[in-house]
């Protein structure tokens, strides 16, 4: 077991659970911070790659791309949240159903 | 002078056309329309018969053709051929054309169908004039068929009467039997010649281009034409019945113009008829002629009378073209045209004054044409009187009259063909008879119409003469009757050595030998026969009109004990030897019964089965494409397909709970199947 398969084994682990907290989550924040795990699964993924593999820094890059944009998102997000919880008095996802057709 | 004829042939027609479109909104209904267009055709016609005096040249013609119709080989030219006969028969027709035209401005006043009535009269006019002037038989038979037609519809004109409908179909459909032979005989001449044109089908028979046999069925088939519409036995039923139609009708077309249409037709044919095709036309014409007199002898209806002479006289000219006598079957054609139409135009008056007197004395039952019913009017209408007299005379063949002259010429005609021919002895027996029928039954009608005392004395009291727009015509058709205007210049009442006889000259046959030696034994015997036939016919007509005067005048003979004694001969003329109960038992009742045979078994079998029987499999197959459309294709396919759809909506409704991480979680599940798929 070479360390880049421990790297991968382990984003594997974080996307998973990530993906786990999205879908069975119902409260929006912990939505989002599964939203985050995945981003995390797939950054470790990126630096492994880029420290392992034949590349060059570009892996490294894109991890702070992500990050940066993992922050805008967030933002975003927690405001969407926010004016949820403001109009709906909720932060229940199943609860927020207003754009149903 | 082609000007001339073209405008003649063509005024009638543009007055038809305006008569028939505008003539109820012109003012007297535009009788003057068709009135000054046939008075214009007359004046041209007497233009024509001036010029072709001055040239007084026998061989005179004019032709103007043209090509109507041309596909591929098959050419037909329609024109105008102009000789003296044709002028001297369009003068002829012009100017009975214009007296009826005038005589019924008083005869038909106030009949609702005024226009219409002079619409039909200037069709009328103008096939006529077609006819005559036609230069083929192609332009020819369209005229013959226009003259069937207008003729029909004048027969008819009274259409609300049954009888008067009934016979216009009769004249239609026998003459249609005459027109089937003529189209015939004109398409045999066709096939072999190719062309409709008389100057070239003469010019190729002259050269022999029909055989001897063609040629005599050709020519007799085409006479077949003349024999519907001249009224020959045995297609001369229509002729008695069509006096339905308005008497100025009866007298010009059914006596003067468009029955002697078959006898200038014949004239016209004339070079083209082979020795055995006249002989037939002889004997047809002959036979006629005697036929038709016994018929009229015993009738009591005074138009009755009339059309049966006209037949008999139409017999005497058929006669004299068949025995070769060009010239006597042509003149009496002009002679008769006259005279018979003042018998016609005299009659006319009778009933017309009866007719008012019937109607002033109340009596509405009493039939204004039988002559049982007149008696002693020449008291009260002297001018009908005297002109019916002076035409009774001339149709009779008494000297200083029109009519001796033809008629002694056409007997001559017979004579000398039997003097030369002695087998055919039956010619002038058949002529001399039909002349004593014909003083005897001229002079009947008169004794009882016009002498006598009145049937009915308060009818009488009623009678008038006729007002002068009809005596005048009758007047100037009396003066027509007499000899002078047939011989001039020559004054000789006996013979017609005359303009017309110059202007008229048999044309040379173009037919072979045989129909040129007929016609040359008939002339040399012409001068031999002249003057017995002369004392012969003089005194046939004297013993005609003493026997009348003696039935009906002194009744020294009683006619109903003659009657009696003659027995079954007197009921054989009297029901017109039951030729019309003949038709109707030998070929009208088979044909209707054949016809309800085929309508029995067209409503019986064939509806039943044939028609009913596709309908039955129709329906049954109806019925199953019904059960296919509303089983198969509704319920299965259409409803089938719906209801699919509708349940494949309704499970895949279920997945779409409206939870992002239910989709999310398919997406998922999505996503490892496909690497499953991929990686292994």
């Amino acid at each position: 077991m070479n360390h880049l398969t421990v790297y991968l084994v382990l984003s594997a682990i974080l996307f998973s659970l990530g993906i786990f907290a999205v879908i069975s989550r119902r409260n929006a924040i912990a939505v989002l911070m599964g939203i985050e795990l995945i981003l995390n699964a797939a950054n470790i993924n990126f630096v492994a790659f880029s420290r392992f593999g034949t590349t060059n820094l570009d892996g490294q890059i894109f991890a702070i791309f992500v990050i940066i944009m993992a922050a805008a998102e967030a933002a975003v997000a927690l405001a969407i949240v926010l004016n949820l919880y403001h109009n709906l008095k909720t932060v229940n996802v199943d609860d927020a159903s207003t754009l149903r057709g | 002078m082609i000007f001339y004829a073209y405008s003649i042939l063509l005024l009638p027609l543009i007055a038809f056309i305006v008569q028939m479109f505008y003539g109820k909104k012109l003012p007297r209904n535009g009788d003057f329309i068709s009135v000054g267009a046939v008075v214009l055709t007359f004046a041209m016609a007497v233009a024509l018969l001036g010029m072709i005096l001055v040239l007084s040249d026998p061989e005179f013609h004019i032709r103007s053709t043209f090509t109507w119709i041309q596909v591929g080989d098959f050419t037909v030219t329609m024109g105008i051929y102009l000789d003296n006969v044709t002028v001297i028969t369009l003068l002829v027709v012009s100017l009975v054309s214009s007296l009826v035209h005038i005589y019924s401005i008083g005869y038909m006043e106030g009949d609702p169908g005024y226009a219409r009535y002079f619409g039909f009269l200037s069709l009328f006019t103008f096939a006529m004039n077609g006819i005559v002037l036609s230069a083929g038989f192609f332009s020819l038979f369209i005229f013959w068929e226009l003259v069937g037609l207008s003729s029909y519809l004048l027969i008819g004109f009274w259409y609300h009467k049954d009888s008067a409908s009934n016979a216009g179909k009769k004249a239609f459909i026998v003459n249609r039997i005459g027109d089937v032979a003529m189209l015939i005989g004109i398409m045999l001449v066709w096939s072999v010649v190719k062309s409709f044109d008389f100057r070239e089908i003469f010019a190729a028979v002259g050269a022999g281009a029909i055989s001897q046999p063609m040629l005599t069925t050709a020519g007799i088939l085409i006479f077949g034409g003349a024999i519907g519409k001249s009224a020959q036995f045995p297609l001369h039923v229509w002729l008695p019945d069509a006096m339905e139609g308005p008497t100025p009708v009866s007298a010009w077309n059914h006596a003067a113009t468009m029955v002697a249409a078959g006898v200038y037709m014949t004239v016209r044919i004339f070079p083209l008829l082979t020795a055995g095709a006249q002989i037939v036309i002889a004997y047809i014409g002959g036979f006629t002629a005697l036929f038709a007199a016994t018929i009229a002898v015993t009738q009591n209806d005074i138009k009755r009378v009339l059309a049966y002479s006209t037949i008999s006289q139409l017999g005497y000219m058929v006669m004299a073209l068949g025995v070769g006598h060009y010239m006597a079957g042509f003149f009496h054609l002009v002679t008769h045209a006259a005279f018979k139409a003042l018998l016609f135009l005299g009659a006319g008056s009778v009933i017309h004054a009866m007719h008012l007197g019937l109607e002033a004395a109340g009596d509405h039952d009493t039939d204004p044409q039988d002559m049982r019913n007149m008696g002693g009017l020449r008291l009260k209408m002297p001018v009908t009187y005297t002109t019916f007299v002076i035409a009774a005379l001339a149709i009779s063949g008494i000297p200083f009259t029109s009519g001796f002259l033809s008629k002694d010429a056409i007997l001559s005609g017979s004579l000398a063909f039997a003097l030369a021919h002695p087998h055919h002895f039956l010619l002038p027996v058949f002529g001399f008879g039909a002349a004593i029928l014909t003083a005897f039954y001229m002079f009947r009608q008169i004794f009882m119409t016009f002498h006598g005392k009145p049937a009915n004395k308060t009818v009488f009291n009623h009678l008038q003469e006729s007002p002068q727009v009809m005596i005048v015509p009758m007047g100037i058709l009396a003066s027509l009757s007499l000899f002078i205007f047939y011989v001039f210049p020559s004054f000789n009442p006996f013979t017609a050595h005359g303009w017309f006889e110059s202007l008229v000259h048999k044309p040379p046959t173009v037919a072979g030998k045989t129909a040129a030696d007929l016609a040359v034994y008939v002339e040399g015997f012409l001068e031999q026969a002249h003057l017995p036939t002369m004392i012969l016919s003089i005194s046939v007509a004297s013993l005609g009109i003493l026997l009348a005067y003696l039935f009906y005048q002194r009744h020294r003979l009683n006619p109903d004990t003659w009657a009696e004694k003659l027995g079954p001969l007197y009921r054989l003329s009297y029901h017109k030897y039951y030729i019309d109960e003949l038709y109707q038992r030998g070929i009208v009742s088979p044909f209707l019964f054949v016809c309800e045979q085929c309508a029995i078994f067209d409503m019986e079998k064939y509806d039943k089965i044939v028609i009913d029987g596709f309908a039955v499999v129709t329906r049954a197959l109806s019925r199953f494409s019904r059960w296919i459309d509303d089983v198969i294709v509704d319920e299965f396919l259409v409803n089938g397909v719906g209801k699919l759809i509708l349940w494949a909506g309704s499970a895949a409704r279920l997945i779409q709970t409206g939870r992002l991480q239910n989709y999310l979680l398919l997406m998922i599940c999505g996503l490892i199947l496909i690497f499953a798929f991929v990686v292994f």
